[in-house]
Order: C-alpha cells, then sequence, then structure tokens
C-alpha cells in the first residue's frame, strides 16, 4: 500500500492526478477461507482489519450483497461517543472513540474526526436530576462530562432558544465527543485490510450458511459455495435474518432510522446537539449542511425509506428548538434499517453454532462502535472467546437475565 | 404514512394508532425452561416479508386487532380480530 502523504498529494497534482491507484484490490473469489466475514460495512471492515493486523490471520473474505459501506454505514449521523451510563457500555465505547482519537494515523486515511463535544439538554427539572446522575455516572466511569447552566448553552450555541415549548433548564457535554466522516471510515479500513491481503468481494450476496455437525463448514452465496472454518455476521439490519440462515432466532426487532440534511450554509452551529424530550438532534458537517434526526419509525421495517410522520416531527422538533432554522430547505432524507434488542445493548460473541460469530444488534448507535466492534471481534474470532470488553454482549444475556439496560440511558430516548 | 384499516372504525392514518409488535406469541406454561422463557420474552420472528402483528386504535375505539403487513413493501394483506388464526395470505383477498 502506497501512503498518502502531503508528498504524494503534491506529486500526484503536479502529474494531473492521472497516477492515483485504486484504494483496494478487487480479488477473485477463492474456493474457500479461514474467516468470512459477511458484511462489508465498517464493522466488517474493522473486524477484518484487526484479524490479519493485530492476530496475523491473512485468508479472509469480507463478502457483501451490495457496495462497501452502503449500508449503515454510509446512512448514519456520524456521531461518536462515549457518554453511556453503565461501567461495561462506558468501557467498549470510550476504547472505541479512543481508537477513533488515532485512526486516521491508523489507517493512513483522514477519517475527519472533529472533537467539537456533544450536548445533551435537560428540559425539565426531574430530567436535570436524571441528567446529573447520567453526568456523574460518566464521570465516574473515568470518561469526561461536563455540567451546562442554560447560559452556558446558550454561550455554547447561540442559535438556541431556550424558552421553547420544552424550556432548556441546563445540559451536559462530552467534548471528547463529536463527527467524523463516515464513508472515510468504512473506505479507510477497506483500503488497510485490502493491503493486509484480506478479499474484499462486493455484490455477493450470502444465501445460506452451511453447518455439519453444529458447526460451520462455509456458505452459499450468489456467487457460488465458498468454504470457510470461521464466520462472522456484521450485517447491520439484516440480523435475524442471516441467524434463520444458521437456524437460530435472535431477540431483534428491524425498524427504519430516518435522517435528513438541509442545504449547505455558514458555519453556525459548532457542537452536536441532543434532547431526548424534544426528541432530535443536530450537527452540521463540514459541507455546511445540517445533519438531524430523531427516533426510529414504530413498525418492523425493512423498506430503508422512512415513513412521512417521523419525518415531521424530526422538522419540528428542529425548528423549535433552533428557530433560525426553520427557512431552509430539505435537501435529502433516508432511512437505515437498525436492528433494536430489548435492552439497546448490542449482540456480540459466539452462537449456538460452532465457530460462528456475531456482531449485531447495534440498535441507533452502531457507528460510534466501529473500531472497537472490529477490534474485539477479531479477539473473539481469531480465540474463539469473547473479548473482556464484550464477556457481557453476548446472546447468553437473554437467558441468564443479565441484561445491560441502556435503553434509558443513551443519546435518545428509543 | 399508513393507511389502516380498524375493523370497527374504518380506515385512518397511522397516527391514531400505536404499535403492538409481533402477535400470535404463545406464552409457554409455567413448566418452561429458562431457554424457553427466554425465547417467549425476548426472541422475534422479525421477518424480511410478510409480519404479522398488533396494532391498537389508541386514538380512537381504543381495541387491538392484528394485521398481516409486509415489512419491505409495507402492503397490508390482512386486517383481522384478536383471537383468529393467522390468515393465509395467498388465499386472502389484497383490498
Amino acid at each position: 500500500m502506497k501512503g498518502y502523504s502531503t508528498f504524494s498529494l503534491i506529486r500526484n497534482a503536479l502529474s494531473g492526478h492521472r497516477f492515483w491507484k485504486p484504494v483496494w484490490r478487487t480479488p477473485d473469489l477463492k474456493k474457500s477461507y479461514d474467516v468470512v466475514i459477511i458484511g462489508a460495512g465498517g464493522h466488517g471492515l474493522a473486524t477484518a482489519y484487526y484479524l490479519a493486523r493485530k492476530h496475523s490471520l491473512r485468508n479472509i473474505a469480507v463478502l457483501d450483497k451490495g457496495d462497501i459501506g452502503g449500508g449503515n454505514t454510509g446512512r448514519n449521523t456520524q456521531i461518536t461517543r462515549s457518554n453511556y451510563y453503565w461501567p461495561q457500555s462506558a468501557a467498549f465505547f470510550d476504547h472505541s472513540l479512543q481508537l477513533y482519537e488515532h485512526l486516521s494515523q491508523e489507517l493512513n486515511f483522514n477519517v475527519m474526526l472533529s472533537q467539537r463535544g456533544i450536548l445533551n439538554l435537560a428540559h425539565s427539572l426531574h430530567e436535570l436530576e436524571g441528567i446529573r446522575r447520567w453526568a456523574n455516572a460518566i464521570r465516574i466511569n473515568d470518561i469526561d462530562a461536563e455540567f451546562l447552566t442554560p447560559g452556558e448553552v446558550k454561550k455554547l450555541v447561540p442559535l438556541i432558544n431556550l424558552d421553547c415549548r420544552f424550556p432548556v433548564r441546563g445540559g451536559f457535554i462530552q467534548r471528547r465527543g463529536g463527527i467524523s466522516r463516515h464513508d472515510a471510515v468504512a473506505w479507510g479500513y477497506a483500503r488497510a485490510a485490502s493491503a493486509c491481503g484480506v478479499d474484499i468481494i462486493q455484490q455477493c450476496e450470502v444465501t445460506g450458511i452451511n453447518i455439519q455437525s453444529g458447526r460451520v463448514t462455509g456458505v452459499n452465496t450468489t456467487r457460488g459455495t465458498i468454504g470457510a472454518d470461521r464466520i462472522s455476521i456484521a450485517v447491520a439490519g439484516h440480523t435475524s435474518h442471516l441467524a434463520k440462515m444458521a437456524g437460530f432466532r435472535v431477540p431483534v426487532t428491524s425498524m427504519q432510522l430516518q435522517a435528513m440534511v438541509s442545504e449547505p450554509i455558514k458555519p453556525c452551529l459548532n457542537t452536536v446537539v441532543t434532547s431526548s424530550v424534544i426528541h432530535m438532534y443536530v450537527s452540521q458537517s463540514d459541507r455546511g449542511e445540517l445533519v438531524f434526526g430523531g427516533g426510529a419509525d414504530v413498525y418492523n421495517s425493512y423498506a430503508q425509506r422512512g415513513g412521512i410522520p417521523l419525518l415531521q416531527e424530526n422538522v419540528a422538533a428542529l425548528v423549535e428548538l433552533l428557530p433560525a432554522f426553520s427557512r431552509l430547505r430539505v435537501m435529502r432524507q433516508w432511512a437505515g434499517i437498525v436492528d433494536i434488542t430489548p435492552d439497546t445493548t448490542p449482540i456480540m460473541g459466539q452462537t449456538p453454532v460452532q465457530n460462528l460469530y456475531i456482531s449485531g444488534g447495534w440498535g441507533t448507535g452502531g457507528y460510534k462502535a466501529i473500531p472497537a466492534g472490529g477490534d474485539t471481534m477479531a479477539y473473539t474470532i481469531a480465540n474463539d472467546q469473547p473479548h473482556p470488553l464484550i464477556e457481557d454482549f453476548g446472546l447468553e444475556r437473554f437467558v441468564t437475565g443479565a441484561l445491560v439496560d441502556e435503553g434509558a440511558a443513551s443519546g435518545v430516548a428509543h | 404514512m399508513l393507511r389502516l384499516k380498524c375493523p370497527w372504525c374504518g380506515t385512518r392514518d397511522e397516527l391514531e394508532y400505536s404499535y403492538g409488535g409481533e402477535s400470535h406469541v404463545t406464552r409457554p406454561g409455567l413448566d418452561a425452561s429458562d431457554v424457553e422463557w427466554s425465547d417467549y420474552l425476548f426472541n422475534k420472528e422479525n421477518p424480511k416479508g410478510i409480519h404479522y402483528e398488533q396494532w391498537l386504535h389508541k386514538y380512537g375505539c381504543g381495541r387491538w386487532f392484528n394485521v398481516a403487513r409486509d415489512t419491505v413493501t409495507h402492503e397490508i394483506y390482512a386486517v383481522y380480530e384478536m383471537g383468529q388464526a393467522k390468515p393465509d395470505i395467498a388465499m386472502t383477498d389484497r383490498d
């Protein structure tokens, strides 16, 4: 892999950009692999990269029915944060944030991480108490959280309407939180994994998982049967679908989560604003567009469109809290299919089938978990035992009852 | 916007209803194992295709009913009362 540098930029500019090489290889499909990862989104690609980089496995394929990062990796709102309530989640998501902080150097690919802070608002005295408890829990987990008065909120976000339908009583900010560029995360991992010898096979849909005496032997795909010693599922939105192929059920509901962007405007919002009562979050991208969204559509769906009632709710919440944005036009609206678990904690680790691993149930927050998800799943696949950070995230918790209930504790209620 | 036909009130917008998730889930007996109980409590069919689900006409008559809906196209194949068996979709009139 030729590294990117200032020098390479200048050299390629002077030669009219005619000599850039493809960022990843387009290899032929082999008959069999040591590890087959289903899903070439952020999690699948990151898992392949860390397997090759940290665990010296080279004979790896990442299969995708569409294109690299074309599912939820390209549909999320790019937020990274680790302001979780329970110690298990906090440790996992802060590991992810720490990996994000060095990801551009690690991958030699600019993921444009901007740690502009993520602000959570409280709109009543009761919520203020709740948010204080949440922020203190974060600090006990050794993660940064800073309490803000309404005056300090106004100073940080001058356009905010403190006296809206649900008046702003205060909030807290995690200053290390922020946004990054989601496509770059997928492309960066793809490029680095490909350079380590990982075969990335696009337009190759898995149609069946082959199992003999309780152990995986390979997958059937639209491009033929492939042998595999180990298989990992990383298919945001379609986890139930793939689990069914392997003959087990998962506690997952697939729903549509919408997001939308406005036309681009000059810089006016330099942090991520979220509110669980008004139910919206918004940030301004480097292109100047406002990126915003809210809750998920209420019913099971695989449609990737999003319904009008939720869209209206999101827009109404935005213009109530930030009235200056009421004259903007919405440029694009879309939805991704999110896998919601009963405790809104992901499902990671082993499955009832030997040598079949799963990383799913990411709900509305899989993007921020990509580096840690890849790192810990690579460890889990290489050693056939869960990484210490994800020991509590396994499927067995639904039988033992040891749920990690982040439902009320994450960024926006869902 | 979904348009659901309440068996008692007729066709109304999605906004009048609230969603109750998968239907026809049977509670296991008291002698159920932890695994059976967990399956009943948490695991979902979550199909990509026809989903048999419960809806409540919350801002209407306040009654529950069942809907057979395609989770990809959102097309509604059948609306039927609670307690009725799953309709055979191939035999059902798609009005």
